[in-house]
């Protein structure tokens, strides 16, 4: 069994709503939001794990709670052992930041524009205290620059962010997060600025550090097609949950979760057979406020197949199949899924329309 | 309109005039659109694709400035228009885009209604009852209810304001719509749900579309031509479904092969290495040789021609003996 890097138990991150002034003097109750509620998940030693999701599922509060940018609200999470919830002393939190490093989405705002690209990676070693003179710094900086082949060093060094291009960026904030050799990364949606073919220049080399340099990384996405290349497990979230996790594979051909076959449905595949030809969106209306997560499975009110008892118990994680891949539904590995599509006539209306099973849309047709 | 060539544009070219010189985004570009078709037009930032959208708007920014070449819409020589006649006669009304983050572009303080409502009011002279059936029509063609008529932008999610965006550019039946990057904001589900409702739009509507994004899986299920660009060229022109089976230029093969699939297990994706050049002082001979595998001798000394090959056309020196 592989050692376990990153070990949440029943995390939980509530938000409490700012109250008016005319609320708190009618002592309403305040609002919460309950952006994480209750997850558990592991992320093993070398491996990469994604979380993906809707917009406001959570996502990100997870990769904030790992990161220590903001603190747990109950629950356990234990990073390589030590158990971080507790971690108030600031030296020690310091030294936790240097094993646990963040990729964020945006490089066109992450990185100082007034900064040269030498300064950028200067300053987590200034901070950190790490290399006594320049001379040993710029060693350092030049390796990292090589690891995120931007090579020669010397050319990039002095280069300003606005000189470099959407893809060279976000390679100096990868390199950034690798100068202080940091064991775990939290990667927040780091290619979906990029263009397709850089974005997946950046997926290549991320995953090339893996075996270099033992990184564990937690992938958080809304792009459910890159996980397949880049991850090993995965975690689909729905409003603060974990729904549904596993192996990549496994959950993308096999998903178990009306929500996880939902979100796969959706992804736009390159067949130009679909041209005239409608998948229909088997979830219905968007995803509820996290101030009011409805009773029961918190997915019955968009799920296709809610039943009684969806509205009424809470479901429990099941594990159907394999090993290691579970589902929080009452019926996990009980429905088969289907996709219903619709064939258009050249007048826009409804020609046919054809129910076929999940597993058929993937399969090619040639 | 059927089969009718609604847009023809021809050697277009639009020029930037910078200090630091001139910066080609556009050069030479060529294609047709026939009613009730999509064309669409992908690659990657700073290919000139939006440069291109601005161009049939007749809405490029000085220093830029179409230099050369006719865009000749339903009969309408757009280049030779002023801006005065642009605004009164063109846009909205012939031609018609939906921006890029088209959902920030809302202004905050009126009702959804007030700016629906504004491009009949200002180019059409329809106010009042008249113009709000209009106005449900088209929610009604989006899949929204009439409901939202009378609330904020900031009382809408981002699906339902990129509709909005949608619907408003329907209004005056324009020949195009130009959508730019519509869903890229958007989330999976979101998306597919737009991209379904613009399938069924698109057979309803004799509308020509034009879609433009990066993303080459979402042109897959939507556009009936394609046009791939690199560095201010069109360097692959065609049918889509041909050009998705069987790439020609070497460009499109590795566009097509970068995109990461769902279903089946890959030890690497492909990329392009190297960055598109700048345009103001774009490679000599076939602007895409320094990143292309199969470049050869001529490529970094000739500019390659357009050649048909199995009716699609690729700028490309590999396709020269057999094209001539």
């Amino acid at each position: 069994m592989p050692k376990s890097i990153v070990k949440a138990r029943n995390l939980k991150k509530e938000f409490i709503i700012v109250q008016s002034f005319i609320d708190k003097i009618q002592r309403k109750p305040p609002l919460k939001v309950r952006a994480v509620d209750g997850i558990d998940f592991d992320i093993y030693d070398k491996k990469s794990m994604a979380l993906v999701g809707e917009s406001g599922c959570g996502k990100t509060t997870v990769g904030k709670l790992i990161m220590k940018l903001i603190d747990t609200t109950s629950g356990k999470l234990e990073v390589k052992g030590h158990n971080i919830t507790k971690l108030d002393d600031p030296r020690k939190l310091k030294a936790y930041r240097r094993t646990a490093q963040m990729i964020y989405q945006d490089p066109f705002s992450s990185l100082d524009p007034r900064f040269k690209v030498f300064d950028i990676l200067e300053e987590p070693l200034l901070i950190h205290g790490i290399g006594s003179s320049m001379k040993e710094r710029r060693k350092m900086i030049d390796k990292a620059l090589e690891e995120v082949r931007l090579t020669p060093p010397e050319e990039f060094i002095d280069r300003y962010p606005h000189m470099l291009s959407g893809g060279q960026r976000q390679r100096i904030a990868i390199a950034r997060c690798l100068i202080l050799n940091p064991d775990f990364i939290v990667a927040d949606e780091p290619v979906s600025m990029l263009d397709v073919s850089v974005r997946a220049e950046v997926l290549n080399l991320m995953k090339d550090l893996i075996d270099k340099i033992d990184l564990t990384y937690l992938y958080i996405t809304h792009d459910i097609s890159t996980t397949r290349f880049f991850t090993d497990h995965i975690g689909v979230m729905y409003l603060g949950d974990i729904v549904e996790q596993g192996p990549t594979g496994q959950v993308l051909d096999n998903p178990l979760h009306p929500y996880t076959q939902a979100l796969l449905t959706a992804v736009p595949e390159p067949e130009p057979d679909r041209l005239d030809r409608i998948k229909e969106i088997p979830i219905k209306g968007e995803i509820p406020s996290g101030t009011n997560v409805p009773g029961g499975c918190r997915f019955h009110t968009r799920c296709p197949y809610a039943k009684v008892i969806c509205k009424k118990k809470v479901p429990k994680n099941k594990q159907p199949g394999k090993q290691g891949h579970l589902a929080k539904c009452h019926f996990a590995g009980e429905i088969e899924f289907k996709v219903k599509v619709k064939k258009l006539a050249d007048d826009g209306k409804v020609a046919g329309e054809e129910i076929i099973k999940f597993s058929k849309i993937t399969e090619s047709e040639e | 309109m059927g089969d009718k060539t609604i847009l023809d544009v021809k050697d277009l070219s639009t020029h930037y005039f910078t200090s630091k010189g001139v910066v080609k985004a556009l050069d030479d570009v060529s294609f047709q659109l026939k009613g009730g078709k999509s064309l669409g037009v992908a690659g990657e930032s700073g290919c000139g694709k939006s440069t291109m959208a601005y161009s049939l708007l007749k809405m490029v920014q000085p220093p830029g400035r179409i230099v050369k070449g006719s865009i000749n819409l339903d009969g309408m020589e757009v280049t030779k228009l002023d801006e005065n006649s642009a605004r009164k006669k063109l846009r909205w009304q012939k031609v018609s885009m939906v921006f890029q983050g088209a959902m920030d572009i809302m202004t905050p303080v009126y009702t959804v209604g007030h700016q629906m409502k504004e491009p009949l009011r200002y180019l059409m002279d329809i106010t009042g009852d008249e113009a709000e059936e209009i106005c449900k029509k088209y929610l009604d063609m989006v899949d929204l209810d009439f409901e939202l008529f009378n609330r904020y932008p900031h009382e809408l999610s981002g699906g339902q304001k990129q509709r909005i965006i949608i619907a408003t550019a329907l209004l005056l039946e324009p020949d195009v719509v130009i959508l730019d990057e519509p869903t890229t904001a958007l989330d999976v589900v979101v998306e597919a749900r737009i991209m379904n409702d613009l399938k069924i739009l698109k057979k309803q509507l004799d509308n020509g579309m034009i879609f433009i994004t990066h993303d080459l899986s979402i042109l897959a299920e939507i556009s009936d031509d394609l046009a791939v660009m690199y560095a201010g060229w069109i360097v692959e022109l065609g049918d889509s479904k041909k050009i998705y089976r069987d790439p020609k230029h070497p460009y499109t093969k590795k566009l097509i092969a970068a995109i990461p699939r769902l279903h089946v297990d890959i030890d690497r994706l492909e990329y392009i290495p190297g960055a598109p050049p700048e345009l103001t002082n774009p490679p000599k001979g076939c602007r895409f040789h320094p990143r292309c595998e199969h470049a050869f001798g001529r490529c970094n000394k000739e500019e390659p021609e357009e050649h048909d090959v199995d009716g699609i056309l690729v700028k490309c020196h590999l396709y020269d003996e057999r094209g001539n």
